[in-house]
């Protein structure tokens, strides 16, 4: 049976554009009506800036191959240039409709300096790239603290709680989608044809510069954006809370999740995430109990959960169903000996 | 003019020379071998011509453009391409997406189309694949387009790394040791796939090979390197006879 293409991406769409904005409006009545309390509303809402930073720290390490440390400081970058925009720079009585706009300001410093981290990369990789990522992330941690203007170690607050759960779940459709997207072009190709054979990537024409540039800007907005967010909801904020610990944070949930893979990456973000909070309980343990887990799973399934493997739905049904690619033509067809 | 020149070109790893004052015309539609012992600077050379080295002195130029100090990118745009002497595909991608790779270049869309897929990203996705497809079908690998490429057998991934390598749309092929690992039945095979590449595609073919029955039986020139130096050059008769190259392979003349 021949299935048509056309018909199977606009059965798709339509199912897809229904969950989004079913789920949009779920989070807008949860925070309407008070559906759940206020302490499972704060847990999916760190679900959401958690998938966030590990769909993007996943960009690098998992779809490139590279192994950058220092993801928690572009966090704080987006942090500290939202909440300052929404506490100083904007009419305070207003800072609600100023918040999205504050949010991808503090997206776009983030950007900025993932630009300048994306340079070292062009020259070295692996062991050498991390070491740079890690300086990177001690830096932003030790220039912040000595900034007495943005209260230095004390930290900064005096945000309004302006993060909201329809917000994170907007900023966490977004961050997917646009990732996934860059992922499924010829950028993408670039990234993966980097982490598998650089040298034969740039012979084949790939300008492998401007891929990981791209791809470092991209990963670093979204980091800054997960910042903001996160900023707006503890509405304190602090040197300490962007630290390498944080880093390590994301790091787990990518290799949890699952290498190369965004339905990884959601699965390795929001199962971290959870699990810490039902063995809440447990007090001490449960970090002892959460690294058993870790080096369990390390052993049964090293590339992670999903590692390089994807949920269909995610995957273009150009890329994923080799039957919807047109059959070569008759004329060139086996013309090689 | 030539299509491809290289003039007095060196290099040097410290103080060992790699490629010592090397000169080449390549005309175009030719199909030269390459060929001296292990370690006589064959592969450096190609790393040269392709922007993997720089060249420490000499200039290499196709259509009278320097290529030196060009990046790798630049220069298979400009239409060099290679294969590798051990197999380089990327490996955990499919098929079809190692030909899209290399169609890196021809694809007419910027980061903000990428994006969002929209503005004419499809129709321009959908040319990519179908080119990368048809490209596929005559090599007879469509039917593995969404295989991974390191599933492949041995003989057919050196055949899609020709492929993959003809997706950048070169004018000059560089084959690094295509032959390496056949046996004589594949090797009869695979000049008549070289032969075919070459009318097919109007390409000017280089290639490095050990094995004789391949270098003898397609290459109209050939040019010999011992230690980085080249000592001789000419059609495949001539050279079987040189006692430059007989001493380079099978060491001196010793009176007993």
């Amino acid at each position: 049976m021949k299935l048509n293409v056309r018909d199977l991406l606009v059965e798709r769409r339509v199912w897809l554009t229904a969950l989004l904005l079913a789920g949009f409006v779920a989070c807008v009545a949860v925070q309407a009506f008070g559906l759940c309390n206020l302490y499972v509303q704060l847990i999916l809402m760190y679900v959401g800036i958690n998938i966030i930073l590990t769909v993007s720290l996943n960009l690098i390490n998992g779809y490139m191959g590279e192994f950058s440390v220092g993801h928690a400081g572009f966090m704080a970058i987006g942090a500290y240039v939202s909440a300052l925009l929404t506490v100083r720079g904007f009419p305070a009585a207003h800072s609600a409709w100023f918040f999205p706009v504050a949010v991808i300001a503090g997206g776009l410093g983030a950007a900025l300096v993932g630009m300048l981290v994306a340079i070292p990369s062009f020259r070295t990789r692996g062991d050498y790239l991390a070491i740079v990522t890690l300086a990177f992330n001690m830096i932003v941690k030790s220039v912040i603290e000595n900034v007495e203007a943005v209260g230095g170690p004390r930290g900064f607050m005096g945000m309004e709680k302006l993060t909201t759960l329809p917000w994170v779940y907007v900023w966490t459709v977004l961050s997917v989608w646009i990732i996934r997207n860059f992922i499924y072009s010829r950028y993408g190709r670039g990234v993966l044809a980097i982490r598998e054979d650089e040298t034969a990537a740039e012979l084949m024409g790939v300008d492998t510069r401007q891929v990981k540039l791209l791809a470092f800007v991209i990963s670093s907005f979204f980091a800054g954006v997960a910042g903001g967010l996160f900023a707006h909801l503890l509405q304190f904020i602090n040197p300490r809370s962007f630290d390498l610990l944080k880093s390590t944070d994301i790091l787990i949930m990518v290799y949890l999740g699952g290498v190369g893979s965004i339905a990884g990456s959601i699965l390795g973000a929001t199962s971290y995430t959870v699990l810490l909070e039902v063995l809440r309980p447990m007090g001490v343990w449960r970090m002892a109990l959460m690294p058993l887990v870790l080096v369990v799973l390390m052993i049964f399934r090293p590339r992670g959960i999903m590692g390089l493997r994807e949920f269909r739905w995610f995957v273009p049904v150009r890329d994923f169903f080799s039957g919807a690619l047109p059959a070569p033509k008759k004329e060139v067809a086996d013309a090689a000996p | 003019m030539p299509l491809l020149e290289a003039e007095h070109v060196t290099h040097r790893f410290g103080g060992l020379t790699a490629v010592a004052d090397f000169n080449l015309r390549l005309e175009s539609g030719e199909l030269i071998g390459i060929i001296g012992p292990n370690g006589a600077g064959k592969t450096t050379l190609f790393n040269l011509i392709t922007g993997v080295y720089r060249a420490s002195e000499g200039s290499i130029r196709l259509n009278d453009r320097e290529l030196v100090g060009r990046p790798p990118n630049r220069i298979a745009a400009l239409g060099v391409s290679r294969t590798f002497q051990n197999i380089r595909l990327f490996k955990e991608l499919t098929v079809l997406d190692n030909v899209r790779v290399a169609r890196y270049g021809a694809v007419r869309y910027g980061p903000l189309q990428a994006l969002t897929h929209a503005g004419g990203f499809s129709t321009e996705e959908d040319r990519i694949a179908r080119d990368s497809l048809d490209l596929l079908g005559m090599f007879k690998l469509a039917d593995y387009a969404a295989e991974r490429a390191a599933n492949l057998p041995y003989g057919l991934q050196r055949r899609l790394e020709i492929a993959r390598a003809l997706a950048t749309n070169p004018k000059i092929l560089l084959l690094d040791e295509p032959a390496a690992g056949m046996n004589h039945q594949e090797i009869e095979g695979l000049i008549e796939l070289i032969l075919w590449a070459r009318d097919v595609f109007k390409l000017t073919i280089a290639l490095i090979e050990h094995q004789m029955q391949l270098v003898m039986g397609i290459c109209e020139r050939i040019v010999v390197l011992d230690f980085g130096v080249t000592i001789a050059a000419g059609r495949p008769k001539e050279i079987q006879n040189d006692p430059k190259v007989l001493e380079a392979y099978l060491g001196e003349k010793v009176e007993v």
